[in-house]
């Protein structure tokens, strides 16, 4: 029997929006706001959807306690109360939610071996969230 | 094809202990969720069915319906309620957020008359949630 287990984490950061394949102008006018120079922040809410068959003797598609510990040492201590742009893998690509998305996923399908990953969805704020299932997988 | 998503909450309490592992690892892979005493929760269940619009009502289940049969079958039976001792699925199994996604699925599939189930969501707390897409 196959399931899927959704757990939720918050963790707050600051980015700039900013590209540097554009002029001034065009940062303006394409991030408004969100260019900045200062940067701004927000508390996101990262939701990881993973699935597997449900064992029988444990009744868990995985132990929360492995999900959570590799959440938090992969992802929440690289990115909680940090600026994203400072971050080596932001130096040249736009710290966007999306990018933000696609890079949680990545850490998440390389080293989290107890299930199989499904999706991460990041809330920027209570009006906007981002999902990423990998390429070309559509989300169930 | 459109889904419709009906929502109810429950509160019930639960512990986690398998007779396949002794007392120490019980204790080590649950935790204090093996505390056998139980604690409890508020679920919220969320169950999305599919089909056509059917063109006479504009419905695609009867709302009614769905809502007596999650009664009926879900909060009648586990609604304040321990879930180890009084739900007949969790004497063999264990009450996980899984299992019971698994079991809700299971007591609401065959008395759906016109919607066919699509998802069946289990929320233990906000912070995590279960879906069940039934046995591919």
């Amino acid at each position: 029997m196959k399931a899927h287990l959704t757990r939720r984490y918050l963790f707050s950061a600051s980015h700039r929006l900013h590209s540097l394949q554009m002029s001034a102008e065009e940062n303006v006018s394409t991030y408004g706001k969100c260019n900045n120079p200062y940067g701004h922040g927000h508390n996101y809410a990262l939701e990881v959807t993973v699935s597997g068959p449900v064992d029988v003797r444990t009744g868990m598609v995985c132990n929360l306690v492995d999900l959570d510990n590799y959440v938090e040492r992969e992802v929440l201590s690289r990115y909680n109360l940090e600026n994203l742009n400072t971050l080596q893998e932001f130096a040249e690509i736009v710290p966007t939610t999306e990018n933000l998305c696609v890079g949680i996923f990545e850490i998440m399908r390389r080293g989290f071996r107890p299930a199989h990953l499904e999706r991460v969805r990041l809330e920027e704020t209570m009006m906007n969230s981002f999902e990423y299932t990998g390429q070309n997988k559509p989300y169930k | 094809m459109v889904y419709l998503t009906r929502k109810a909450e429950f509160s019930a309490s639960h512990y986690y202990h398998s007779p396949d592992f002794t007392p120490e690892e019980n204790r080590r892979l649950f935790g204090k969720c093996n505390n056998p005493n139980g604690h409890g929760h508020n679920y919220t269940l969320e169950v999305t069915v599919k089909g056509e619009v059917d063109p006479r009502s504009g419905f695609v289940v009867d709302l009614k319906q769905l809502k007596e049969v999650m009664h009926r079958e879900v909060l009648d039976a586990m609604d304040h309620r321990f879930l180890n001792k009084e739900v007949p699925e969790f004497f063999t199994q264990i009450p996980t957020t899984e299992n019971l996604a698994i079991a809700i699925w299971q007591r609401l599939k065959t008395k759906l008359q016109t919607a066919s189930l699509h998802r069946v969501r289990v929320y233990e707390t906000p912070d995590l949630f279960v879906d069940f897409y039934g046995e591919d």
